[in-house]
């Protein structure tokens, strides 16, 4: 262990009134993040592309917009990173697959065109699980991201990249999806704060499916508070997204600084028994918010354990009805063969990595002839009953804690042979996902090890502003060292 | 990682492979006949799971049709898409043969 603090960018809110005002360039920013991304992207690898041209012209147009009197936005140069899977026009956008390596998305998902609109200065595409199905980033197809707090380490996943890039200080805040955990997860493995929307808040348009019922946008930061703007940038009703809540946005950055007194807690019972370290942090998180006025007490939730089976029937059906698009024929890679037939499946068979191939199998079993009922069928009744089990959860509580994570980040390859044991990581994350609920990970303490550990926060739906407000207070309780960006 | 019970076979993995259009290698069918065994028993507790009177819920919350406007809007550039496929031709995607030689 030999993570050291990092140097940081400090608040988005004062990077950006600093260029608004003129006092800072939006040039001089990103060149501080060119220069970490320079330093240590050979160690870390975090990232697919890095578009530095383009974001010096970015970079120079806000400059230029600040010297002519007119107002960039609220992320005025703050320089951000996009998990690989958001749609950016013009800019491989390949989802870390082989199938689309050198496709050029024609147009900006909603989430990127709203992070530009804002004043934010896009610098590159990050690593992930190939298709965001992994917890590792070892299902990248372009190999994997390094965890900043021990380089033989994962990030967690699927957005590694996008966790990592912001623990080591490159970017000051980034953006991944959450399908199952996968922005919770690499955030708690990586010390820093990951947000996962309520289903609905946040556009899709523009990012690549895995399971569409299930995926959501969200915003990396160091600090809640940051990551409570990025967050606040990016939600809102989206014509071009039909899942889009037809609704104004959670305002969650108003009521920060509220904090938790009479706020009704519980801490999850049920994924208590996950390993001692991620316990304890949970029981000390409920003690810091006790202590400063929450009513605090354990609940026990058993349905909530039927989330992780209910998710890894569900979301791979879903994916193997979403990535039927990869079929060589409108874009990426192709395989010839003799046939239609014979070249769709060779096309997908070598396009494919594992970890994909595996989930489209599993999906395409469960969705087939005579299995249908017992497996998917089964399982959306299972998902009923999470969301049953949380509705009346929420009725004695306002917010439930759990740990992020059953463990801290584990080495490279200790996972990869056991599908099943990789699953796990998703075990506290997946019930908020089938609910279509927020939740939130704060890096709260550090293990043995020296390890980050995140504690996680769920809200009902559309329950942001109270969910960031219970994080803010863990995060005010939390050691500084707890927490990146780190130098590894 | 083998279970008590061997749940998919060689041969059946071969079928839901052709169902999902994937090419797979001898050694992916047998690696993938023992893990996807192991995946079905993991999530063994929602086969089992008594249900009777239980909704399913496909989407977390009510999806309901949605329509804009029948007005013309900008669509994808045509050049760029196509230039995105494989192989293009005469403002088309082009494929393999779909059916076989006339008679």
């Amino acid at each position: 262990m030999s993570a050291r603090p990092a140097p940081e960018f400090g608040s988005l809110v004062e990077i950006a009134e600093r260029v608004r005002s003129g006092t800072l360039s939006a040039r001089a920013v990103l060149s501080q993040s060119l220069d970490r991304i320079r330093e240590l992207e050979g160690d870390l690898h975090c990232f697919n592309a890095v578009t530095e041209q383009a974001a010096m012209e970015d970079a120079d147009h806000i400059d230029h917009l600040v010297r002519s009197g007119a107002d960039p936005g609220p992320l005025a140069g703050v320089p951000v990173a996009l998990k690989d899977n958001l749609c950016t026009e013009g800019v491989p956008t390949t989802c870390s697959s082989k199938i689309l390596e050198g496709w050029l998305p024609p147009y900006d998902a909603t989430v990127v065109r709203r992070l530009r609109d804002a004043g934010a200065i896009a610098v590159g595409k990050t690593n992930l699980d190939e298709f965001a199905m992994g917890s590792s980033t070892e299902n990248s197809a372009f190999g994997p991201t390094k965890n900043p707090w021990d380089t033989g380490r994962v990030p967690g996943g699927s957005s590694g990249g996008s966790a990592a890039a912001v623990a080591a200080g490159m970017v000051p805040l980034s953006f991944g999806s959450d399908t199952g955990g996968s922005i919770r997860q690499p955030a708690a493995l990586c010390g820093i704060v990951g947000v996962k929307p309520t289903y609905g808040v946040v556009s899709r348009y523009g990012l690549i499916a895995f399971a569409s019922s299930l995926d959501q946008i969200g915003p990396f930061a160091t600090t809640v508070a940051d990551a409570a703007l990025g967050l606040e940038v990016i939600a809102g009703h989206d014509p071009m997204d039909s899942t889009s809540l037809d609704r104004p946005a959670p305002s969650v950055l108003a009521t920060l600084g509220d904090g938790v007194e009479g706020l009704r807690i519980g801490i999850v019972e049920d994924f208590l028994s996950v390993g001692s370290d991620c316990r304890d942090a949970v029981v000390a998180a409920g003690e810091a918010l006790s202590a400063a006025g929450a009513k605090v007490d354990q609940v026990a939730i058993p349905e909530l354990l039927l989330g992780l089976p209910a998710y890894y029937v569900i979301a791979p059906a879903e994916a193997s009805s979403n990535l039927s698009r990869y079929d060589g024929v409108r874009y990426g890679l192709r395989v010839d063969g003799p046939d239609v037939e014979t070249m769709n499946a060779r096309t997908r068979g070598e396009g494919f990595g594992p970890e994909v191939k595996r989930r489209i199998m599993m999906g395409t079993y469960a969705l087939s002839a005579g299995y249908y009922d017992a497996y998917y069928g089964q399982a959306q009744k299972a998902r009923t009953l999470v969301i049953r089990a949380f509705e009346a959860a929420y009725k004695n509580f306002d917010v439930l804690l759990t740990p992020t994570t059953p463990s801290v980040a584990f080495p490279f390859g200790s996972k990869v042979a056991d599908p099943i044991e990789m699953y796990m990581c998703d075990l506290c994350s997946i019930p908020s996902s089938l609910a279509g609920h927020p939740a939130a990970s704060v890096p709260f303490a550090l293990s043995s090890e020296g390890l980050p550990i995140g504690i996680q926060v769920l809200a009902p739906a559309l329950g942001e502003s109270v969910m960031m407000r219970v994080a803010a207070s863990l995060e005010k309780a939390a050691p500084r060292a707890a927490r990146g960006p780190v130098t590894p | 990682m083998t279970g008590p019970e061997r749940l998919i076979t060689p041969e059946d993995v071969r079928h839901v492979a052709r169902l999902a259009r994937l090419a797979l290698d001898d050694d992916e069918v047998a690696r993938y006949a023992v893990q996807l065994s192991a995946i079905l028993e993991a999530v063994d507790a929602v086969r089992r799971l008594d249900t009777a009177d239980v909704p399913p819920t496909a989407h977390p919350f009510p999806v309901e049709n949605v329509l804009r406007p029948d007005t013309e809007m900008p669509s994808l550039d045509r050049e760029w898409v196509l230039a995105q496929a494989p192989v293009a031709e005469s403002n088309r995607f082009r494929v393999p043969r779909i059916m076989g030689e006339a008679p």
